[in-house]
């Protein structure tokens, strides 16, 4: 299950060149509008035929323009979820979901459409008709035409743009469990920060159609060079935890990272359950001494790993908290205040209320632990 | 007045696939001489219907060049036949026709018969699917703008198949035929009145279809 790109596009002024190999889960296509991100997607469906380069899905050569090569979309069997939904707007919500299965082989149909129904909660819809449904209702029918076309790949262009932050909420669960449930690797566009730190298992990063990086997501979100195309506001750590315990005398709950222990609001999942934090750059503190008299929760030791060059009032530092990455965003003037210098030893000090939905999510369930058993075509 | 009716139905339906086709072409794609195209199908529109009529005659008469070739070989005769004034009126709607689907055509969003492609329709099966039932509203549109122009088609019948009484006589060359006699006055008057019906219940009938369709494609 295995998305293999090498391409080369030219677009008018826009040259997109990029060499990717994506692997299970989903893998995050991250970066600005006007990056390239849609265009390799719609390259990998067959919607564009890319000047130059070879595509292979699953071992198959999908495109190769040295040997001529150019599956058409329909034949290709990779699923698309597009930004605006592009739902059928004669058809009814069963006729739409059941469109790309009439064309799937018997052989090949991996779903039913009660499972589809049931994973994407859309029992209550199938006689409407497009028009009448919510932004919201819309994509997740849009996921679920896709599933039921039995996709070998699943590809998603930044489906929760067209929606509003309490829709983009009520959708997100829905993709985590397409996610841990389903065995299809899923090609996902964002410029959303918090988005892909919830959703991605690897990430990669397009600057102006170039690939800036890849990697797992806390590696390559947790990377200070990259703050300029990760957006500096949101910026910061991605680490991986485990729900160790409630305390619930204050509501709160405790998280395991090796050597460290947080603690954060109450969550709602089970004791063990992996749980991905974000930590933003902006919502770190530095002492030099275990603060006294503070009413920040988490008070972690850590010892400065890099402090960048530079003459603007920011500086992102770099600690090392038990053999992870974490960043503190100081103004440089508190740097030179604290004297502080590479490898010397501090505290980070982290309020417990910056862990919210938006930082804090259900990580990748673990591969070896799906029950689900899908067979692997 | 049943071979008005028999002439205008023959001559939509007849034209109907033509001008989905041929919409779809002036809609789709890009040929050199395409602007002539869009001009010939255009052109009955702005002609006098009798210069129509007469081209029709001297290209179609028997003794025309499509014509005699058309009864020799095929034994298809127009001239002076109703099929004769079917055909005439079918040209003289195809304008309407050809214009009101394409305008159809270029209103869907193409974005969906990509979708569809995703989904696995090879491009056929997305016409079907996608693409015709999207034009259904222009269709109908088209068809009935046709049909109305047929019933009402004068002056590019009566040159190309003349005024034959149970033959080519149509609604309208029956009334100017009675309005040309004396004491036709009543029948005239008998036949206007049909007519009027006969345009109204095709309009009620269109509308309904229409707003069904129109619900339906809307969603």
């Amino acid at each position: 299950m295995t998305v293999a790109l090498d391409i080369a596009h030219t677009l008018g002024a826009f040259r997109l060149e990029a060499r990717i190999e994506t692997g299970p889960g989903i893998t995050a296509l991250f970066g600005r509008s006007g990056s390239g991100k849609t265009t390799l997607v719609n390259i990998v469906a067959g919607l564009i035929r890319p000047d130059h380069g070879r595509l292979v899905v699953d071992g198959r050569p999908l495109v190769d323009t040295a040997a001529r090569l150019f599956v058409p979309p329909h034949r290709r069997r990779i699923g698309y979820v597009f930004q605006e939904g592009r739902l059928f707007p004669h058809l009814s919500v069963r006729r739409n979901l059941l469109f790309g299965r009439a064309f799937t082989p018997a052989s090949d149909r991996r779903e039913t459409v009660a499972d589809v129904v049931a994973l994407l909660g859309l029992e209550t819809l199938l006689e409407r008709r497009p028009a009448s449904l919510s932004g919201g209702e819309k994509q997740r029918v849009a996921i679920g035409r896709a599933l039921l076309a039995s996709p070998r790949v699943l590809l998603m262009d930044e489906p929760l743009a067209a929606l509003d932050v309490a829709r983009r909420d009520e959708i997100l669960p829905y993709v985590e469990r397409l996610r841990d449930e389903r065995r299809i690797p899923i090609i996902y566009v964002s410029h959303q920060v918090p988005e892909v730190v919830r959703l991605a298992t690897t990430v990669v990063v397009m600057d102006a159609g170039r690939i800036a990086a890849v990697g797992p997501v806390s590696e390559v979100m947790t990377r200070t060079d990259l703050y300029p195309l990760t957006r500096r506001y949101e910026a910061g750590a991605v680490l991986e935890a485990r729900l160790a315990g409630h305390d619930p005398a204050y509501a709160m709950s405790i998280l395991a990272l090796d050597g460290c222990t947080l603690r954060v609001p109450q969550l709602e999942a089970a004791i063990g359950a992996p749980i991905r934090l974000r930590i933003r750059a902006r919502d770190v503190l530095v002492a030099t001494r275990p603060p006294d008299g503070l009413s920040a929760q988490n008070v972690l030791p850590a010892r400065i790993q890099a402090i960048p060059e530079g003459d603007g009032p920011i500086v992102d530092i770099a600690l090392d908290v038990a053999g992870r990455t974490l960043n503190a965003r100081l103004t440089r003037r508190a740097v030179a205040s604290l004297g502080l210098t590479p490898g010397q030893s501090v505290f980070a000090v982290v309020k417990s209320i910056v862990f919210d939905g938006h930082t804090v999510s259900r990580g990748p369930a673990a591969r070896a632990t799906d029950p689900s058993g899908a067979v692997d075509t | 007045m049943r071979l008005s009716v028999r002439v205008a139905l023959w001559a939509t339906l007849a034209s109907l696939p033509v001008g989905i086709a041929v919409a779809f072409v002036l809609a789709r794609t890009r040929f050199p001489g395409k602007t002539l195209v869009d001009g010939l199908v255009h052109l009955p529109l702005v002609l006098p219907p009798v210069v129509t009529g007469y081209l029709l005659l001297v290209l179609f008469g028997r003794q025309g060049p499509i014509g005699a070739f058309l009864a020799d070989e095929l034994g298809v005769v127009f001239a002076f036949r109703w099929t004769g004034a079917a055909f005439a009126s079918a040209v003289m709607g195809f304008p309407l026709l050809v214009r009101a689907i394409r305008l159809s055509i270029e209103a869907i969003d193409r974005r969906l018969e990509a979708a569809a492609a995703t989904l696995g329709a090879r491009p056929a099966a997305v016409f079907l699917t996608v693409t015709l039932p999207l034009m259904l509203p222009g269709i109908l549109a088209g068809t009935i703008l046709a049909f109305a122009r047929s019933l009402g088609e004068f002056g590019a019948t009566i040159t190309f198949v003349s005024n034959i009484p149970g033959e080519t006589q149509t609604l309208p060359t029956a009334i100017y035929a009675f309005t040309q006699v004396p004491d036709g006055d009543a029948a005239a008057m008998r036949l206007t009145i049909v007519a009027i019906i006969l345009s109204l219940a095709a309009l009620l009938a269109a509308e309904w279809t229409a707003r069904r369709i129109g619900r339906r494609v809307a969603g």
